[in-house]
């Protein structure tokens, strides 16, 4: 007899385990469950909360240069002004913070390093009064030498925007270089690039240009804080990381007496992040204003033009390339310098220099590589986080240059791209190795969609059609440690709170957690309610960034759930002496496979427990808490080759494709059609994937198309609106979005999942790049690619 | 500073107050009135957050001073509720996921309101005219025309 047969046959009448039947919830596409507070105008974000006739308001007093010398600072004239209460300068304020570099500072105190840098608040009991006290304010200016770009910093004669770097700060994985403008320089070295160079048929050098963008969150970002006689510092933020904005600020005024468990975050709904609400950057300002006028609470709300030249922009990059291929097709050296202008302030910026130093190779195998990622100061607005964290930069050279290196060696660029994707096992650029991916699938199903191969015509004469198809990768940038953690009640009947400090910020957290919850304890979504967070009430989340959350704090969601389950089950096992392993949930009730008339609501004992025999109650309250940090992880690595740690938990991988018409003559684009495919290891609500994919692909088109930030010579953003620096409107939709979802598990995600946040708008300049090359014949190998710019390269190629 | 005292239907009721010439309808809505549905978005009329109706018509309300309200008759997505298009409206965003952050929800919401209350059958070009002034950076549109096109054919 068989006797695996034996043991897995289903006895009689016995109902088989519910995972052997598939997810219920999971993999569905539920409605969101903050869908109905959005659209009905009720969903409360920062700006929104009341604080009584008591609130103050907060206006700045900013640099008008780049860079100089703050000589005096007169605030009498201002504090004279009829409801001015506070005006506030950096003399009380001398710590410097940041989350990886602690190079910034709460008010610029003996010198400013960018246009529109903070010198001093003035708090009033109106918005107009603050206003007016702030242009009140004299300060006297020594104005110094500036530098404006990246490269031209690291000359030996350049101004140093940081002379005291070297008593900076920082976590052990960067490597500054005091003396000079280099905040963090990231190298990889691996395999014998000499060789792999020498064993290339054709080799390919060029220059790739990216400039700054800003995130364009239609909230602006907004904080009010409160400073009470209790000793208690909160703070209200418009945020993405309320644990790390309280961390932040705990140790940035810990000389006012301040620990971490006096200072409290609370994070309502936020009206877009994108990575620019990420760590701290107002609110420090808010927070110190709090301290200083004690007792009431101040608010600080950006304008739409210190949106764009005061949180963070996304990091300008020039990438040189050299690539060697044979005539195989395959990759046999890369040689990529990545110079990053990263700002006056690169407290988050530098590790967006490390993370794509880690990874620009981009999803494929090679053996032979070096990359020097370099982190530069300069005078230009601070910059940061921006959704694809560096990735976007790399990609456009790097997908570019593959397409020309293939064209030109006569292999069919998506052939290419198949025959050097990276597979499961093979060694990344720092030495670990490759988790599951469905890259091979991703390539092969966009081709498909997009007729790759087949040139098509445009029904206009005067309009050409171009194809293009890239591909892309993104393991989330955090540090080894950072982890999530969720805490589960059960209440009388049976519903459930889920706390988790995870933030909303669009991409549905709270819908896919509580189907999570809902998954493993057999309660309904509409039963389960996920709020946004309160760092005094709910569990500890790094930051909500990195494409990570659905895969850690949804571990840690399923932690907690099944900590409630055991709970459950422990219970009945003890109180009605039935087999724990012949009990489970469904449909809110624990049943047993033995006994099919056994049924017990959860309604009926989650909270007041379960009557004995003895008319004794056992039991109590259910709950549940998780956590989950990525214990594999580390960060530490021989600083000359990258090699050694494991700084990244997994990729996620894909392939995008375009079918693009382009008017010969204007230059004007058209994307006709636009198909994603990512490898989201299983997609927990499908649909709420599918909105990543379009709206990451509209943003990342708004980047290659339409987006131009523009500065005048001191330095100054000469565009800080939605007039002059155009995102997209409804007219400037795709005609055709195809979302395409993979599903190869990741080994260590909730069900399978890894996420897809930020990789739906990386691969869109290289697509537009090539397509238009495929169309007209030209290269244009510096973002943005307007019509202007399609048109005069045209105009040019001909003579 | 001269002072002005105005009334204006306020979502179906009556309010009347006293507001300096300076003051932005937008701001008086939030500030002095407790309606938060409108948002500051851009301050200049480039993004459409802050839309509302004035008289029937979608306004950005960031551009019109509360003064210009005096006598009218003013709706927020808040009274908006009870609108039969904006009901069909909210019925069909929530099924599409025509939102995400939901910042720029209520804005256009009401934009599409003024649009079917005045024509109940738009093309597809007549919506995204619509819905133009109204900035979203998350969802890529796509899926606002295509919850506007479902609630136009009433599926």
């Amino acid at each position: 007899m068989d006797l695996q047969k034996l043991i897995t046959k289903p006895r009689k009448g016995v109902k088989p385990h519910k995972a052997a039947e598939g997810l219920d919830v999971v993999g569905k596409s539920v409605l969101r469950v903050d869908g109905w507070e959005k659209i009905t105008g009720a969903a409360k974000y920062t700006d929104d909360l009341e604080f009584g006739p008591g609130l103050l308001y907060a206006a700045l007093v900013e640099s008008p240069f780049a860079h100089a010398r703050i000589k005096s600072i007169d605030v009498t004239r201002a504090e004279k002004l009829h409801g001015v209460v506070k005006v506030v300068t950096g003399r009380n304020f001398t710590a410097k913070f940041g989350l990886y570099m602690n190079d910034r500072y709460v008010f610029a105190t003996d010198t400013v390093r960018f246009v529109g840098e903070q010198v001093a608040a003035v708090v009033a009991t109106d918005p107009k009064t603050a206003l007016r006290g702030a242009a009140l304010v004299k300060v006297e200016y020594e104005e110094l030498p500036a530098v404006m770009d990246a490269v031209k910093a690291l000359e030996k004669d350049s101004p140093l925007v940081h002379p005291d770097l070297k008593s900076y700060t920082h976590v052990p994985w960067f490597f500054p270089k005091p003396g000079t403008n280099i905040a963090h320089w990231r190298k990889i070295r691996k395999g014998d690039l000499a060789k792999g160079f020498k064993d290339a048929d054709l080799v390919m050098e060029d220059i790739y240009t990216v400039p700054r963008y800003a995130h364009c969150a239609i909230e602006p970002h907004s904080a009010i804080g409160l400073y009470d006689a209790s000793g208690r510092l909160t703070m209200w933020t418009s945020s993405q990381s309320p644990f790390t904005q309280r961390h932040v600020f705990a140790e940035t005024l810990k000389s006012f007496g301040l620990s971490h468990k006096d200072v409290r975050v609370i994070s309502t709904y936020i009206g877009g992040g994108f990575g620019g609400k990420a760590g701290v950057t107002m609110e420090i300002i808010a927070a110190a204003l709090a301290i200083a006028v004690p007792g009431r609470p101040v608010k600080l709300l950006w304008s739409r033009a210190q949106e764009f030249y005061n949180t963070y922009q996304r990091l300008g990059c020039t990438a040189k390339i050299k690539m060697g291929v044979s005539k195989a097709g395959k990759i046999t050296a890369l040689d990529f310098k990545l110079h990053w202008d990263s700002g006056a302030y690169v407290e988050y910026g530098a590790n967006v220099v490390n993370a794509a130093g880690l990874s620009a190779s981009g999803p494929y195998k090679v053996d032979n590589l070096s990359i020097d990622s370099m982190c530069t100061y300069t005078n230009l607005p601070p910059c940061g986080a921006y959704r694809g964290f560096g990735y976007s930069e790399f990609l456009f050279g790097l997908e570019s240059h593959i397409t020309r290196m293939a064209r030109e060696l006569g292999i069919d660029p998506v052939e290419f791209r198949l025959k050097n994707a990276i597979k499961e096992g093979d060694t990344l650029p720092y030495g670990a190795h490759m988790n599951p991916t469905g890259i091979r699938d991703a390539i092969e199903r966009v081709a498909k969609e997009i007729k790759w191969g087949v040139k098509e015509k445009s029904r206009d004469p005067r309009k050409v059609i171009g194809k293009a198809q890239v591909c892309f990768w993104k393991s989330p940038a955090m540090p080894p440690n950072a982890s999530s953690s969720a805490f589960l009640k059960f209440n009388e009947d049976g519903s459930i709170n889920l706390l988790v400090s995870g933030m909303e910020i669009g991409q549905g957290l709270l819908t896919v957690m509580a189907q999570i919850a809902s998954e493993v304890l057999s309660v309904p979504v509409s039963k389960i309610r996920v709020e946004t967070p309160d760092t005094d009430r709910n569990p500890y989340e790094w930051q909500t960034v990195g494409s990570h959350v659905t895969w850690g704090c949804g571990n840690a969601v399923k932690r907690a759930a099944l900590e409630a389950r055991e709970r459950i089950l422990d219970l009945v096992q003890r109180v009605h002496c039935l087999d724990k392993s012949t009990l489970y949930l469904e449909d809110e009730h624990v049943k047993c496979r033995t006994k099919p008339d056994f049924a017990l609501r959860f309604s009926d004992f989650v909270i007041n427990g379960i009557q004995a025999d003895d008319h004794t109650f056992k039991g109590g309250p259910i709950m549940g808490s998780g956590v989950f940090m990525p214990e594999f992880s580390s960060a530490i690595s021989d600083p000359e080759t990258g090699q050694g740690g494991h700084p990244n938990v997994h990729y996620t991988t894909g392939s995008a494709g375009i079918i693009l018409e382009v008017d010969r003559e204007t230059g004007k684009m058209k994307i006709k059609k636009v198909a994603l495919a990512v490898d989201c290891g299983k997609a927990i609500n499908p649909d709420l994937v599918r909105g990543q994919i379009v709206g990451g692909l509209l943003q990342g088109f708004a980047t290659v198309l339409y987006e131009d930030m523009r500065y005048n010579e001191g330095g100054r953003q000469l565009n800080p609106n939605f007039s002059d620096y155009k995102i997209p409107t409804v007219m400037d939709m795709p005609d055709m979005v195809v979302p395409i979802i993979i599903e190869v598990a990741q080994p260590d995600g909730p069900y399978g999942a890894r996420g897809v946040g930020e990789h739906t708008m990386i691969p869109c300049a290289p697509l537009i790049a090539n397509a238009v090359e495929d169309a007209l014949g030209v290269r244009i190998r510096s973002m943005p690619v307007t019509k202007e710019k399609v048109a005069l390269a045209v105009k040019a190629a001909k003579k | 500073m001269k002072i002005h005292n105005i009334q204006f239907k306020l979502n179906g009721e009556k309010v009347a107050l006293a507001v300096e010439p300076s003051d932005v309808l937008l701001d008086v809505l939030r500030g002095k009135l407790g309606i938060k549905s409108p948002k500051i978005g851009c301050d200049r009329g480039d993004c459409g957050t802050c839309t509302i109706l004035m008289d029937g018509r979608a306004v950005r309300s960031c551009l019109a001073l509360a003064v210009e309200a005096d006598g009218a008759e003013i709706v927020t997505l808040e009274g908006a509720n009870t609108r039969k298009w904006t009901q069909k409206l909210q019925k069909k965003f929530h099924e599409k996921n025509a939102f995400q952050c939901g910042f720029c929800a209520p804005g256009v919401i009401l934009s599409a309101t003024e649009l079917l209350e005045k024509n109940s059958k738009p093309t597809a070009h007549e919506i995204k005219e619509a819905i133009a002034g109204n900035l979203c950076r998350c969802t890529g549109y796509e899926p606002i025309v295509a919850a506007i096109e479902e609630t136009v054919k009433g599926r």
